[in-house]
């Protein structure tokens, strides 16, 4: 018998019934900016953003010289010998640093909501997985006992390029199990690395006792970009781009992968593979900027939500602007940490913190509702 | 779409989760996968939507083997309501619906005029379309499920997966779903707890216990006393739905064994 036939005084049809009253207690919409007018805005802050690292300073080189070496740099002008010392310092100082700033800033915002969808997690930030902590062993033993002392100023980022990789491969060894890559097993893998990494540089830390290394290797714990050069920049802008181009390619199937590996699986995505794509990327990504930049806290965790509270969870949208909200807010706060106790230089991750903390508490009340919900 | 699940096992880390089952539903039909908790049900359930592979056997799509195809191609034909906690990320109800077009896009994912209205007719179909600026997390469990019928539908697939899709819901919503579900021409395969929602909304019931078939056909023939006592250790009564004339269960404990008394 046939019984769907009979049924039918008890199930109406679906349309009639669930047509009934739309929205009659519906709370307002999520507030949501468009997304157009917003990456206009940060496209243009971000190159006005760069002149202005290269503008301010300790020393006082005036907004016209500045742009005049600026044009001369860029088309390859004269400039009078008398400026040169100026034109170094713009040129040669402060012009890499603003631009490894922007992509630095933009590199961690993107691994940062990568990350984030790939532990489905948002408490994670690109040093979640112990990538980061591995970079600043192979650091420390540059700065304070001088390992590689024959790649020259290359040692640093060579060393801690290396330790990134050797951290990658032995969380990817220990957290990997016979169904893949399992997101808690990631981040206990990565926490549990990092507190190991942690010991042995706060141990080397401890066993150099020479004052000034241990101040720098301090400095390169915190982040620091004043190391910055036009020979960092093509290799971190290097790594950031590919990982950028992999995943704003992946952006769909980053949105399913945050509903959930059953999810993905039923819309058509490998979440297995899709996870050991993404622990590749964002592994190799976080290896090169910690290498020019050290552990920069706080911008990969907070660009990420405060994008997300913007424009929504949208992978497609959030990857478009979260590096450009990362350049600008990281040109900016580099700036700040040049000038706020001049001559001195205060650690760049002090201030993302001072200054990215109460902006995130702003925005989270304002836009509770992107965080957990209700 | 007529599927075939043919004689499939799945082992995980030594356990024998799913053993040689072998059933079909053909094209249209709404068949019930029954059975206690651990049965199996989901385990085979998730061989279709193609989170897990079977350590044997295959399932056919019209005679295709659906775990040779590539995954998109797999979930233009299959979408599924997976039993899952939705995670942390406050996607809209529209972008929750988008992503049903996901198997149907480039590799850049590039939302099309056809993307858009597929999404909206889609969540017009299920009687959510006032709730698509809301944020999914915001929804009741009622309306969350609802959307993610929508989402399956905007899929476009021949057959739609479900497990358990009437947990946590008021009865209205249960019969809501069943019907929107039933109502929808696609072949469907679900899990369902309630034996009475089964019996009356299935076309073909299969029992399962211990990952094997135990009992197959129309309900009303399957839901027996014996079998729901061996099964589903309960002593089950049949009534007759006054209206649909439907079988109907009721439910007692089966009478507790009595045990030789420990000596003092």
């Amino acid at each position: 018998m046939d019984i769907r036939t009979d049924h039918g005084p008890a199930a109406p049809p679906a349309v009639e019934h669930a047509g009934a009253a739309p929205g009659k207690h519906d709370p307002a919409p999520p507030r949501r900016t468009p997304c157009l007018p917003l990456l206009l805005v940060l496209g243009a802050a971000l190159p006005l953003s760069v002149v202005c690292g290269a503008a301010i300073g300790a020393s006082g080189i005036g907004a016209g010289d500045v742009l005049r070496y600026l044009g001369a740099g860029l088309t390859g002008g004269t400039i009078a010998p008398a400026d040169v010392p100026s034109y170094t310092i713009v040129w040669e100082l402060r012009l890499p640093r603003a631009v490894l700033a922007a992509v630095v800033g933009a590199g961690l915002s993107v691994v940062g909501v990568a990350v984030q969808a790939m532990v489905r997690n948002a408490l994670a930030d690109p040093f979640v997985l112990g990538i980061s902590s591995g970079a600043a062993v192979g650091a420390n033993a540059v700065l304070l006992f001088g390992t590689l002392g024959a790649l020259g100023v290359w040692a640093l980022s060579t060393a801690a390029f290396a330790s990134a990789l050797l951290a990658m491969a032995l969380v990817y060894a220990i957290a990997r199990t016979a169904h893949g890559l399992t997101p808690l097993r990631l981040v206990l893998t990565g926490t549990a690395l990092h507190y190991g990494f942690s010991a042995v540089t706060t141990f080397m830390v401890f066993a150099a006792e020479r004052g000034e290394s241990a101040r720098s290797a301090m400095m390169w714990l915190l982040g620091s970009l004043g190391g910055a050069t036009w020979a960092a920049v093509p290799i971190a802008a290097g790594a950031v781009l590919a990982a950028l181009l992999h995943l704003t390619l992946s952006a769909g199937r980053l949105n399913a992968l945050a509903m959930g590996d059953e999810t993905a699986a039923a819309l058509g995505v490998d979440a297995g593979r899709l996870r050991r794509e993404l622990f590749l990327v964002t592994a190799a990504a976080t290896g090169a900027i910690v290498a020019v930049s050290g552990a920069i806290g706080f911008v990969g965790l907070m660009v990420p939500h405060a994008v997300r509270m913007l424009v929504g969870a949208d992978h497609r949208r959030v990857l478009a602007v979260a590096p450009l909200a990362g350049a600008v807010l990281l040109v900016w706060v580099d700036i700040l940490s040049r000038i706020a106790l001049a001559p001195a230089e205060l650690p760049v991750g002090v201030l993302t913190a001072v200054i990215g903390v109460p902006c995130f508490v702003l925005l989270m009340r304002r836009r509770g509702s992107a965080i957990g919900g209700r | 779409m007529r599927i075939d699940v043919d004689a499939v096992t799945v082992t995980v880390a030594g356990a024998r989760l799913v053993e040689d089952i072998t059933l079909a539903a053909d094209s249209g039909q709404l068949v019930g996968l029954v059975g206690p908790n651990g049965s199996g049900k989901s385990s085979l359930l998730r061989c279709v939507y193609r989170a897990l592979r079977p350590t044997a056997g295959v399932i056919r799509l019209d005679g295709e083997d659906l775990h040779a195809m590539s995954p998109g191609e797999g979930a233009r034909r299959v979408a599924a309501l997976p039993q899952e906690t939705v995670g942390e990320f406050d996607f809209t109800v529209a972008e929750t619906v988008a992503m049903g077009r996901l198997p149907h896009q480039g590799v850049t994912a590039r939302t099309t005029e056809r993307d858009r209205a597929e999404c909206r007719a889609a969540l017009a179909r299920v009687g959510a379309g006032h709730l698509a600026d809301r944020g999914f997390l915001t929804l009741s469990g009622g309306e969350r499920q609802r959307v993610l019928i929508a989402r399956a539908l905007a899929q476009r697939p021949r057959i739609l997966v479900l497990d358990e899709p009437t947990n946590h819901l008021d009865i209205a919503q249960q019969l809501d779903v069943l019907a929107l579900v039933g109502g929808s021409g696609l072949t469907v395969l679900t899990a369902l707890h309630d034996l009475n929602l089964a019996s009356v909304h299935c076309d073909l019931l299969y029992v399962i216990d211990h990952g094997r078939i135990v009992a197959s056909g129309p309900p009303a023939q399957v839901l027996t006393p014996a079998l729901l006592a061996e099964v589903f250790g309960v002593r089950a009564h049949r009534v007759r739905h006054p209206e649909s004339g439907a079988v109907q269960l009721l439910f007692d404990r089966l009478p507790v064994p009595v045990c030789p008394a420990a000596p003092s």
